[in-house]
């Protein structure tokens, strides 16, 4: 009933297959949803952002005295994922990860891949994110990227891509928990009966992550773990305390860290308390002002110091936004194949680079055609999507890339498989990603679900919640149907 | 428990209490007002000053407003967010204060405080009040005693727990000073004069504002006398709003905050502070009457701002760190270890 009248278009589906039918993993949804009505549908959609508003589940849109705080938009239809389908994801993922991490270890210590030519040296050694300090430093059990979020996307013939690695602090996690309670709370007998994987142990799969490395010094302890936030004025304020709180660990500002003899304590009414592990949620930069920026409010003088004498850890370690770089993303499935001798599972979208003159003349050739994108980016900012954008904007772009090609990739446009999406009065499909999260401890998991962001407006391909994207919770079934 | 959050907790717990006092306050005066028609200009201000002056301060009120009277006082210490007292800015910074710290207390308090300031942000929260300023004000109070049953509840004990009631508590006795300051000079002219319809009006409103009415009858039968009435809600020992039984709350949650037995001072503070907890067993009202009523409650309101700042530099302080030296250090410190 309710999805009477829904038109996939020319698109993948994530409900419906290419003939019309109903994707047999989605056949419960279908079933349940459709004996509702749209006013009910309605009903249902308000009650739940209204939930979200009241419990303050928002991100903080700027900050003046009031602190305008929005929620960020949540479509009650989930996206169902086989267990097939996701089997392929979580080995593709975990392939991925193991392969990066030997490159980041490889890159601050003997640089094999760039001394074998896999790696052309400059594109490693000048990336913004390298970090040359950091040579030779051996980071606890050699991990360099505990918490991982890739995105995800699906082309038009349904396989899956990875669109870029976030190797620094990626966040949504709380939205993937907090998009599952309310679900749960709006449908209960749904989805109870619909065989859903469980993304509850998130949380704890994290704190155990966090206490793994724990510096040696420390080990035969009780690990302090704390979250350090950039403050109660950043975005993702909400995730940071609903994250230290649902691991039961403070959440702490820089300002409530100090540090002495090459140790990190928090300022506590009981008087200084010693901290063995930092969940960082601010970017290197701000990390430590007597080393990277002077100016950081944020950091803590002396952190970087105790690091290196190996008596505090940081989640995720200093150094790993080199392979943020989107300039290093094009050589991921090199280094799978370098360092693992495997094929990669899931490919990259095909990728030119600005800095070969060969692609370079292919990139400013098909600006039109192309979506280009700046290495080092994020959030769908510094973006050119060359089909929908205006001749000014293309030559401005054409003129950028000239001037500084090392900064710059082109990729053709992928048209993102699309989801059944309320909008108002009926359901229309609308792009969506997927991005897991990935966690590197004594193993590696991937957390049987993830946060599927969508583009809520008609048409568009940027899913990022700054640019008016939402989520949906992400089923994994599991079985097939 | 990082000094940040006892900080937080404290100021989120002192804010709600604050904008409960308020809204009683204003709630009060605004009905007290109701038997009095035809007040001049100089009556009515002579009436809302002291009350400006209790809970805000006149000089911002003049700003914005022209004259003193029952429209704009209570829309300065209701609405004005210039007014860091009024209601809304008192219940703001509360909000936000609980933000910062959400992940320390229940989920059922920050939903209350959550939901109350997104009722105040709503239109909604000022058709109320014009509809009628009595249902707004309940509705304040309200939020707050649910605010307080889910600590009560729902929250920790522990130092955390003792932050929110020195808070509480050191909030609310300085109100009643000052809400007994307001009439004090009532009780000043000869007694000849004392006990009229006017007077008897007055100090119900006082009893009313701090919800005392029924529980003074319940000790002093029906008579509303002044004396009697400045002597319940300064010494009674069992009335929750009483300044005896403030203080004495105060006192405890400061021995379990500084971690010292009832009886040990180590400071200045805590020592002037004990006497004057002390002093709440066995001076009279006579006595309080003799020094001056006025004086006295400065005396409660200057003790209880010191054993408050004592707390504050011991247990909450952040020393402001001098970035710059600090990294000078750090930087040197590098220096060393490398040569």
């Amino acid at each position: 009933m309710l999805f009477q009248g829904y038109d996939k278009g020319d698109f993948c589906d994530e409900m419906l297959a290419d003939d019309g039918s109903v994707r047999p993993h989605y056949r419960s949804v279908v079933e349940g949803f459709g004996r509702l009505n749209s006013s009910e549908w309605a009903q249902r959609q308000t009650a739940t952002d209204l939930a979200f508003m009241r419990s303050g589940v928002t991100f903080t849109v700027y900050s003046d005295s009031q602190g305008t705080e929005r929620i960020f938009p949540f479509d009650l239809v989930p996206r169902v994922i086989p267990a097939t389908e996701w089997t392929q994801i979580e080995r593709g993922l975990i392939q991925r990860i193991t392969a990066l991490n030997l490159f980041l270890h490889d890159i601050y210590h003997d640089q094999k891949i760039l001394k074998d030519r896999i790696i052309p040296p400059h594109y490693v050694l000048g990336a913004k994110h390298f970090r040359r300090e950091f040579m030779g430093f051996n980071v606890p059990k050699d991990i360099y990227v505990h918490i991982c979020g890739s995105d995800l996307i699906r082309g038009r013939d349904g396989g899956y891509l990875v669109l870029e690695d976030n190797l620094r602090c990626p966040s949504g996690s709380s939205y993937m928990l907090e998009n599952r309670a309310a679900l749960k709370r709006a449908f209960p007998q749904l989805y109870q009966g619909a065989g859903v994987r469980p993304v509850d142990g998130y949380a704890q799969e994290l704190l155990k992550v966090l206490q793994f490395v724990v510096p040696q010094n420390f080990r035969d302890q009780q690990p302090n773990v704390v979250l350090l936030t950039p403050g109660v004025y950043n975005s993702a304020y909400f995730e940071h305390s609903f994250l230290a709180r649902q691991m039961g660990i403070p959440i702490v500002e820089g300002r409530d860290l100090l540090v002495q003899d090459a140790r990190v304590y928090m300022r506590t009414t009981a008087g200084l308390a010693p901290v063995d592990v930092i969940y960082r949620r601010i970017d290197d930069d701000f990390l430590d002002p007597s080393i990277f920026r002077s100016d950081s409010m944020l950091g803590v003088p002396g952190l970087v110091h105790a690091y290196r004498s190996g008596n505090v850890s940081l989640a995720n370690s200093i150094g790993t936004g080199v392979a943020d770089d989107k300039v290093i993303y094009y050589f991921v499935p090199r280094m799978i194949k370098y360092y693992l001798g495997e094929d990669p599972i899931l490919p990259n979208v095909e990728t030119y680079l600005a800095s070969e003159p060969q692609d370079r003349t292919y990139i400013l050739e098909n600006l039109s055609k192309l979506v280009v994108k700046s290495a080092n980016e994020a959030g769908g900012y510094g973006m050119l999507m060359g089909p929908w954008a205006a001749k000014e904007e293309i030559e401005e772009f054409r003129k950028l890339i000239i001037a500084n090609p090392r900064n710059f990739i082109g990729q053709p446009p992928i048209s993102l498989s699309r989801h059944p999406t309320w909008c108002g009065e009926c359901f229309e499909g609308r792009h969506v990603d997927l991005r897991p999260y990935i966690l590197y401890g004594d193993k590696i998991t991937v957390t049987p679900g993830g946060l599927t962001r969508v583009a809520l407006r008609k048409g568009s391909l940027v899913v990022n919640s700054s640019q008016g994207g939402g989520s949906k919770d992400t089923w994994v079934l599991h079985g097939d149907e | 428990m990082l000094s940040r959050v006892a900080n937080s907790l404290y100021w989120m717990s002192r804010y709600i209490e604050r904008a409960e006092n308020v809204a009683r306050l204003l709630d009060v005066n605004l009905q007290l007002m109701l038997d009095f028609v035809d007040m001049d200009d100089a009556q009515l201000k002579e009436h809302w000053l002291p009350i400006i002056r209790s809970a805000g301060d006149e000089e911002t009120f003049f700003k914005y407003y022209e004259h003193a009277d029952s429209r704009s006082v209570t829309e300065f210490m209701t609405f004005r967010e210039e007014n860091p007292s009024s209601v809304i800015s008192c219940l703001f910074t509360a909000r936000e204060n609980a933000r910062q710290i959400r992940d320390q207390i229940s989920f059922e308090m920050f939903e209350t405080i959550n939901d109350c300031y997104l009722f105040l942000k709503s239109t909604d929260a000022r058709k109320i009040w014009q509809d009628g300023a009595h249902a707004f004000y309940n509705k304040i109070k309200e939020y707050s005693h649910l605010f307080q049953g889910l600590t009560d509840s729902t929250f920790l004990r522990g130092d955390g727990y003792e932050f929110i009631q020195f808070g509480k508590f050191l909030e609310r006795t300085d109100k009643t000073t000052h809400i007994l300051d307001i009439k004090y000079h009532i009780l000043l002219p000869t007694l000849e004069d004392v006990g009229g319809a006017v007077d008897a009006a007055q100090w119900q409103a006082v009893l009313r504002s701090v919800s005392a009415l029924q529980a003074y009858r319940r000790f002093y039968v029906a008579d509303i006398l002044p004396w009697k009435v400045a002597e319940f809600l300064i010494f009674s020992p069992t009335f929750p709003r009483s300044i005896r039984f403030g203080l004495e709350r105060v006192n405890h949650f400061l021995h379990l905050i500084s971690d010292t037995k009832p009886g040990d001072h180590r400071s200045a503070e805590a020592r002037a502070f004990g006497r004057l907890v002390s002093d709440m067993q066995f001076l009279t009202i006579e006595d309080v009457m003799n020094g001056g009523l006025h004086e006295f409650f400065v005396r409660v309101r200057t003790t209880l701002d010191q054993i408050d700042d004592f707390l504050y530099q011991s247990f909450m302080y952040h020393p402001p760190t001098d970035l710059e030296a600090e990294i000078r250090l750090h930087q040197q410190e590098m220096q060393q270890q490398q040569a």
